[in-house]
């Protein structure tokens, strides 16, 4: 858990950044990738995203597990898509080219695995701005770039917050948890499904009521510190945008609108086909 | 029922916090093999019916896009919002179970498994399906059987903690008269 989301400050290009610009350019790719299924244009974003992560200056070797995660999830999904609809390619495309054959209805064709790869293509390319997002911005500040880009402020607060007790959960979680274990709390596979559930229960419900608890105090302290009373607020963590940051909003902005102008003019689709 | 004070805002904040950690690490493998029980729902029910479908809304949307992003490193956003209209749905049970007057009987019981069964169908039989189609283009069966395996193994989940959560909390209020 430590080590799937560290914040650490470093002097860096994407680390300098606002965070709002960072937020402003994650959406951006974000909403590219996820419109368009051309692989041209997912190239381009892939090349940014592995320019960015080399600036960033942050290791691959700090993201051994969420890697290990990633191929695993991408792995099923390809195996699964392939078993549901071995077809979904040709009726996309509208052209046939088979590769080989295992049954009649599991024929392997070049318009399904390039359909295939191309959703590949997609997740590896989202993936490094969503990671390099959380590594480099601190969560105040993301707070106060939710608040900027539009969002009421109480829920740009609530999600500060959120990361703020994320860790002292998972800790109370884990004292909880090994407490009950050490009164004879058996929750593995060894145990009948029905006493599973009671052993479970044991543990969510001392973590419930130790969390409202923390609700009131938490509550009562901002209230008294008069908390919401105005309709607006200033954030501790605003900067003020410099160069880099009107650069960095303008060209993922326009990386954006390329590729919407790519998909209406030159697609006509999402989808670009290579097989007309 | 749709206000957001301070108090509530507290508590959404925290309810994503707990929604997050149980998402990652408190599944209960099931006998099916491959799919688990996740009881992340349950306390997402449990805020919902205490502190409204707001809450209820924001604790799924935020607690499902946090940990898909610790795990995966970046959101699926069509189950993420399917979460969120889950969330969102449980909450309009606030409108008919009072959690904060002690009483949750068998009636209370009934109304809470009927709600949270049909917002977990909404939101995987309709629309997680339906955006994986508008936003990644799955294949329709697919994520129809996807959702399907969804609802049954989240609303099985959701009805049994959900349901032993507010029969405990209940037990900790103090009864209207109970003086007397």
């Amino acid at each position: 858990m430590k080590k799937l989301f560290n914040y650490n400050e470093a002097d860096s290009f994407v680390h300098n950044l606002c965070g709002v610009s960072k937020l402003i350019g994650f959406l951006a790719m974000t909403f590219t990738v996820m419109l368009t299924f051309d692989v041209r244009v997912i190239g381009v974003v892939m090349v940014l995203a592995v320019l960015t992560f080399r600036v960033s200056g942050i290791k691959l070797r700090d993201l051994k597990v969420v890697l290990y995660y990633i191929s695993f999830f991408v792995t099923l999904n390809f195996i699964m898509t392939f078993i549901f609809d071995p077809g979904y390619g040709v009726r996309l495309y509208g052209t046939e080219h088979v590769l080989f054959a295992i049954t009649e209805r599991y024929t392997m064709t070049e318009e399904q695995l390039f359909y295939q790869l191309t959703k590949i293509s997609k997740y590896a390319a989202t993936i490094p701005f969503g990671l390099l997002f959380f590594l480099t911005t601190h969560p105040s500040e993301f707070a106060a770039s939710m608040n900027r880009i539009g969002l009421h402020y109480k829920v740009a607060y609530t999600v500060s917050l959120t990361l703020r007790y994320l860790p002292d959960i998972y800790s109370e979680y884990q004292i909880i948890s090994k407490a009950q274990q050490a009164r004879g709390l058996e929750m593995s596979k060894k145990q009948k499904l029905g006493k599973r559930i009671k052993e479970y229960f044991k543990m969510i419900f001392p973590l419930i009521m130790s969390s409202l608890d923390r609700i009131n105090n938490i509550s009562d302290a901002m209230d008294l510190r008069g908390f919401a009373k105005h309709n607006k607020r200033t954030w501790y963590h605003t900067r003020k945008l410099s160069r880099d940051d009107i650069m960095v909003i303008i060209f993922t902005v326009t990386i954006f609108a390329g590729s919407v102008a790519v998909t209406i003019f030159i697609n006509h689709g999402r989808f670009w086909n290579p097989f007309i | 029922m749709f206000k957001f004070n301070t108090r509530t805002l507290v508590a959404t904040a925290i309810g994503a916090a707990l929604f997050t950690v149980l998402f990652m690490y408190v599944k209960i493998p099931s006998p099916v093999a491959n799919t688990e029980f996740h009881t992340a729902y349950a306390i997402g029910s449990f805020f919902a019916v205490v502190f409204g479908p707001i809450s209820g809304f924001l604790i799924a949307f935020i607690g499902h896009a946090l940990s898909d992003t610790f795990l995966w490193g970046s959101a699926w956003w069509s189950w993420v919002i399917a979460s969120g209209v889950a969330g969102f749905l449980f909450g309009l049970a606030k409108k008919w179970i009072d959690s904060e007057s002690g009483v949750f009987g068998l009636k209370e019981i009934l109304i809470f498994n009927a709600v949270q069964a049909v917002s977990h169908l909404i939101a995987w039989v309709i629309v997680a399906p339906l955006l994986d189609i508008l936003i990644y283009s799955e294949p329709v069966n697919l994520v129809f059987a996807q959702g399907f395996v969804a609802f049954i193994s989240s609303a099985i989940a959701t009805g049994v903690f959900g349901t032993l959560l507010l029969l405990a909390y209940s037990k900790t209020r103090t009864k209207e008269g109970s003086l007397e």
